[in-house]
């Protein structure tokens, strides 16, 4: 279609605060989104792991401790979740994929690929160009306290230039892969790379 | 998780205009639409579209709302709540006349789907308006005969919030297979015979298959609704992996 039907008598009912900060399609919520496709999973710290998986070796294993002794990083940053909400201004404690790779002594990116592994069996691909130069991390804290279960604790992703499935909730696994897999909501009609200015929502946009 | 890459598949879903045929006031805050997309390409029960409005100045907003009607329905339908303060769904409820066009795409996203040549039983739970996809899914099994073992737990303010009652209340009439459960958070009269109360765990594990038939599993609603429910089935040994969810938004029922 062309041009946008009008719908007459419709009209904003919201303020249009930070245009150029909310994409196409979004408006600006003070909720917190949560989009899953099953039930929370309930992982304590004391059972959590986060291993690097290279092919088929691993780079490395952290428990919450040595995780947590890894050079931290805050990141305030605006999300954006593919339901239509927008988040602003949101803050996040963790450790880059910069650091990450530097932990286990890598000095660029070895594959282009990444698969993140998480809890309830979800799975999601990203170009590892996207994780690295400060633009994504594994958050362990949000807005200063430990993530919430509900939102992803003890550890997400963290990727706010995509929309916020890729900021894949109870991590567990990365996998950096030579060629591009789909994970699950990637293979269940969503779109491969996700991203919100360009309105990738959606398989084909 | 079984996943399966249909990727090759991928054509962009436009926006196109659908005709309102027909509307429903369901409940005194609820209506349903039924619409007539230009070229609808069918759908699986459970999925949903976006609905997109245009101001006449330009300004757009996007709402998701789940297909309410079964595949086998020539009309669309989707089932709209008010929420008060609401940008689009007073629009909906309160601006949109039959003959008026619509501009929407879809179908979307295919993890909370159910069709009748799945195998096992089916539990259904429904927090408020999230009964429209599951509705989709009990229209489906009963146009196309199946006669899976099936039981719909729903939960909703009152007896006068219960969306599609009558339906509801005629399918399970005529198909010893299927069990309808209401339960009613702020229901006052006395002469409620049926559940009162948030759904918990007594309610669940009483209406529920057993865990281990590993009944398939669909959960929609409010967000609070689905994170509670969700987790007393986990906490009752049912396989995380059979639940299936979908949160509609913030708050509410
Ligand atoms: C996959 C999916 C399927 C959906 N299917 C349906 C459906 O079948 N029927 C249906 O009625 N809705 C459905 N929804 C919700 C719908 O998309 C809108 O969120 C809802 O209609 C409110 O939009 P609005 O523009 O009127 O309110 P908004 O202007 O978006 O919100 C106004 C205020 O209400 C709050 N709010 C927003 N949504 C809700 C909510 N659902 N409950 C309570 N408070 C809310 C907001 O936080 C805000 O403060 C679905 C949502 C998703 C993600």
């Amino acid at each position: 279609m062309d041009e946008a039907h009008i719908s007459h008598g419709f009209r904003s009912k919201r303020q249009t605060q930070a245009k150029d900060r909310v994409p196409p399609g979004q408006y600006v919520t003070a909720d917190f989104p949560i989009l899953s496709a099953g039930p929370t999973p309930q992982i304590k710290v004391s059972d959590w792991k986060l291993a690097l998986q290279l092919g088929g070796s691993l780079l490395g294993v952290w428990t919450w401790e040595a995780f947590e002794a890894l050079p931290q990083t805050t990141i305030k940053t605006d999300i954006h979740c593919v339901t239509k909400w927008s988040k602003l201004d949101t803050t996040w404690q963790g450790v880059t994929f910069d650091d990450l790779l530097k932990a286990v002594g890598l000095s660029g990116p070895p594959e282009p690929y990444v698969m993140a592994h998480c809890g309830g069996g979800y799975t999601t691909n990203i170009p590892l160009a996207d994780l690295i130069g400060g633009k994504g991390m594994v958050a362990t804290h949000y807005d200063g306290l430990p993530i919430a279960p509900a939102h992803g604790g003890p550890a997400r992703l963290l990727v706010p230039h995509l929309y916020f499935w890729k900021s894949a909730k109870w991590l567990r696994r990365i996998r950096l892969m030579p060629t591009d897999e789909r994970g699950f909501w990637e293979s269940l009609g969503y779109h491969n790379y996700g991203d919100p200015w360009k309105e990738q929502r959606y398989d084909g946009d | 998780m079984t996943v399966i890459d249909t990727s090759a598949l991928a054509e962009r879903l436009e926006w196109q205009l659908a005709q309102v045929r027909d509307i429903v006031a369901e409940t005194h805050r609820v209506k349903s639409f039924m619409l007539e997309p230009v070229n609808w390409t069918g759908h699986l029960p459970g999925q949903h579209i976006d609905i997109r409005l245009t101001a006449e100045d330009g300004y757009q907003a996007q709402r998701s709302y789940s297909i309410a009607s079964p595949p086998e329905d020539k009309l669309l339908t989707v089932t709209v709540e008010r929420v008060t303060d609401g940008e689009v769904s007073p629009y909906l409820l309160d601006e949109l006349r039959v003959g008026d066009r619509l501009e929407l795409r879809g179908p979307i996203a295919r993890h909370f789907v159910w069709t009748s040549g799945s195998s096992g039983s089916l539990c259904l739970l429904a927090g408020g308006t999230g009964i429209t996809p599951l509705m989709a899914m009990l229209r489906h099994r009963d146009r196309s005969s199946c006669r899976t073992p099936t039981v719909l737990i729903y939960s909703a303010r009152s007896r006068g919030d219960i969306v599609y009652q009558n339906e509801l209340d005629g399918m399970a009439r005529n198909d010893t297979n299927l069990r309808v459960v209401y339960t009613l958070t702020r229901e006052k009269a006395k002469d409620w015979a049926g559940h009162r109360g948030r759904v918990d765990r007594t309610l669940l594990a009483t209406n529920c298959f057993p865990p281990a038939q590993n009944p398939a599993i669909y959960v929609c609603g409010p967000t609070a609704f689905v994170e509670s429910a969700s987790d007393f089935l986990v906490e009752l040994g049912f396989d995380s992996l059979s639940i299936k969810t979908e949160r509609f938004g913030p708050s509410g029922g």
